[in-house]
């Protein structure tokens, strides 16, 4: 996307987090809590996940505990109204740029999963073919086609046919789905969408015209098979924290055509192999780990390319101890591992210079490889026609139960 | 077991597809051939076994004298430069189930051509089959019919109706093409290469396929997968389950078969149980023993028993399928 000048200054000197681009300030590490002022989302701190605990009357997911999703708007409101016995839905998505998947794509999927389980609630979940068709330059049948094949890969997160319809927005698009789209629309000028998302005059039409399809699905009449007669029902987002802007134009949207605002809770980033400031980019294999990996290739990155702040030496390392901040190991097990005990131990002992990266780099590759491993027998269960049940227009009658 | 050149020849003459058929001593090689059938009206054919990095093989038949570049029909199936191979020999032998000098389009009529897709065997990636054929090929054409003493001719029309009778979807290409494949230009082939999933099963499902209309007498109508010419709609129009059985040390994905996925799930948990209890554990827990053990087996096999939701998942997959076949009763 190109940017004038002065945004180009700009970049040096602020971070950039917006749905096509994420750089930290002077290649540093990102700055969560000045991106939770300048968006205006709030933190999430450990009373919610108490809350959601006593709701749902079972352990809150590792990704709530350890602080991965870390920020929301109104997901109070959420929990208030479900209290209340009022219901709601969950609304995820992803754009099927390539085929291959790493485990950072994942990990929003997997925490919906959880969502869907704890909170007996149905989800819709947005492939945005059409997006990845404009942005990438890809062909309409190459970005269905990967739709596709990305379906597979989010099915084979576990979700319950009987509460999920996925659909792609070439597919879909149309009918009361398209009649929010106008009527969003409608509510955002050209200068808004410029500001929110930085367009300029060189961007085609079809970029500047997009937005108002992710927002839609938030609105629970673009999905009439589903949800008539309950224009009522209030939906919860979880997403990265990059697709806030999206949702800050529909929350402001939301009021003006009769609409309940969104909720959203909102993740980290997942950093790559290679440390906080490296980038994961489809071009480099070795940059995270692949859902298609296998266990020696998970052994091999983990091995040579994850970035530790274990100390040069065994000696200077049993004095200094590690340093966790950088510790790329470390902070993937943060996200997957899910003792909370052994966690803790193993960043004592390594932070003390007890344990040695090595050891903490065994553990990492076991937990990442069973997690691969059922992900891909998950896959390899998940057919052709189990993708075109899950994408059919059909209602879902027990999606509460 | 392989099917024989008589069952072949046999399936086709019930299927009413007309060819002649000539026998002569057995040949390896094309110009072998050419000495015996050369002179009958007729192309000779050549059918080359190929290997991609990814253990996914592909049947092209093409004409003799069609220049068939590998890399570049590598590059246009999106497989970069060098990524076909010619198959290995004991490849012929286990997937094709034919001899040396014998490749024919006639081969994935075998089940171990389709075994690959529906048998447990120990490859743990996936074997595929693609049809690319010469878009010259329209008059008659020579093929082995699973033997190399005997060359069969028939139209490209009787071709396709035996390829569509086992569920397979020739696909007319023309082979000495060579587009430009780059950023901007995606490989025109791609569509053809399956995505990297591993389907093996070993429950091959008796449910007929709606697609055959020519009818079918021969055995277990297994579900093959179709894969649609490019020229279709996209979204795969696949009529088939593919189920996945796995190494035995996990519980297998219970996609059809209830019973034998809590057989598995008992002998984990039994295994786990066995494992738990040992001297040093009961020296270590003494009375705790129990509780200590319940917990552990139940971390280890809460996760597999998400599984059942991908059971759920397909029994509702099946009625839904089901369901788009219905006939209302007829009044």
């Amino acid at each position: 996307m190109e940017k004038t000048d002065d945004k180009n200054q700009q970049q040096e000197e602020e971070q950039v987090v917006n749905p096509w681009e994420v750089s930290a300030k002077d290649g540093g590490k990102i700055d969560y809590d000045k991106l939770i002022d300048k968006f205006g989302c709030q933190r999430l701190d450990q009373s919610f996940v108490d809350r959601v605990q006593r709701l749902t009357s079972r352990p809150p997911h590792v990704f709530l505990r350890r602080g991965v999703f870390f920020a929301h708007r109104d997901f109070n409101d959420i929990l208030d109204a479900y209290e209340r016995g009022e219901k709601f839905y969950l609304y995820t998505g992803r754009g099927p740029s390539s085929e291959a998947l790493h485990l950072g794509h994942l990990i929003p999927f997997m925490f919906t999963k959880y969502l869907q389980d704890a909170f007996k609630v149905p989800l819709v979940i947005q492939l945005t073919d059409d997006e990845k068709c404009m942005w990438k330059n890809l062909s309409v049948e190459e970005s269905q086609r990967l739709a596709r094949e990305n379906a597979k890969d989010i099915i084979a997160c576990g979700f319950d046919i009987s509460k999920t319809f996925i659909f792609s927005d070439f597919d879909y698009v149309g009918g009361a789905f398209y009649k929010n789209m106008v009527k969003v629309a409608k509510c955002v000028t050209y200068n808004k969408v410029v500001g929110i998302f930085g367009f300029t005059g060189e961007d085609h039409i079809g970029k500047v015209s997009f937005p108002p399809v992710q927002a839609v699905p938030s609105f629970p009449s673009s999905f009439p098979h589903l949800f008539s007669g309950k224009d009522n029902l209030r939906c919860l987002i979880p997403c990265a924290i990059d697709q806030d802007p999206y949702f800050r134009m529909t929350r402001d949207v939301a009021p003006r055509i009769g609409y309940h605002k969104p909720a959203l809770i909102e993740s980290l980033f997942f950093p790559a192999l290679q440390g906080e400031n490296g980038k994961m980019s489809a071009s480099d294999p070795n940059s995270a780990i692949y859902v298609t990996d296998s266990a020696k290739d998970i052994k091999y990155k983990v091995n040579k390319h994850a970035f530790t702040g274990g100390q040069e030496s065994i000696e200077k390392h049993r004095q200094y101890g590690a340093n966790l901040e950088v510790d790329i190991p470390i902070k993937y097990l943060n996200f997957f591992l899910e003792d909370d005990a052994e966690l803790e131990h193993i960043k004592k002992e390594y932070g003390a210079g007890r344990m040695l990266t090595g050891e903490v780099k065994k553990r990492l590759t076991e937990v990442l490889t069973e997690l691969v491993e059922r992900h891909r027998r998950a896959r390899a269960a998940v057919t052709d026609e189990m993708v075109d049940a899950f994408m059919a227009v059909r209602p879902l009658p027990n999606m509460f139960d | 077991m392989g099917y024989s050149k008589d069952q072949l020849l046999a399936r086709l003459k019930e299927l009413q597809i007309e060819f002649s058929q000539y026998e002569h001593p057995v040949v390896l090689t094309v110009e072998a051939q050419a000495k015996y059938v050369g002179n009958i009206g007729g192309a000779l054919s050549k059918n080359l076994f190929l290997k991609d990095k990814k253990h996914r093989y592909y049947v092209v038949s093409a004409l003799a004298d069609t220049k068939v570049d590998l890399k570049v029909l590598s590059q246009r199936l999106g497989l970069g430069k060098g990524g076909l191979r010619m198959a290995p020999e004991e490849a012929l032998g286990e997937i094709l189930q034919v001899p040396l000098g014998c490749v024919t389009p006639f081969a994935v009529v075998n089940e171990s051509a389709r075994a690959l897709i529906f048998s447990f065997v120990f490859f743990e990636d996936m074997s595929h089959y693609c049809w690319i054929k010469d878009s010259k090929l329209r008059s008659v054409a020579f093929f082995h019919p699973l033997a190399n003493d005997m060359s069969i001719s028939l139209n490209d029309h009787g071709l396709d109706k035996f390829l569509k009778s086992i569920g397979r979807n020739p696909s007319y290409i023309d082979l000495e093409a060579n587009p430009p494949v780059g950023k901007d230009q995606p490989p025109d082939l791609a569509a053809y290469v399956p995505s990297d999933s591993p389907v093996l099963s070993d429950l091959p499902e008796k449910v007929p396929s709606s697609q055959d209309s020519a009818g079918k007498s021969v055995g277990a109508a297994t579900k093959t997968s179709a894969f649609t010419a490019k020229a279709a709609k996209p979204s795969v129009n696949a009529q088939n389950v593919k189920e996945k059985s796995v190494d035995s040390a996990r519980p297998s994905i219970p996609a059809v078969d209830a019973g034998k996925f809590i057989e598995e799930l008992l002998d984990r948990a039994s295994a786990l149980l066995l494992s738990e209890i040992s001297e040093d554990s009961i020296k270590q827990h003494g009375g705790q023993l129990g509780a200590e053990v319940a917990n552990n087996v139940k971390k280890c096999l809460r996760e597999d028993l998400k599984n059942l939701t991908i059971f759920k998942n397909t029994s509702y997959t099946k009625g839904f399928y089901a369901s788009t076949r219905y006939q209302p009763r007829r009044l």
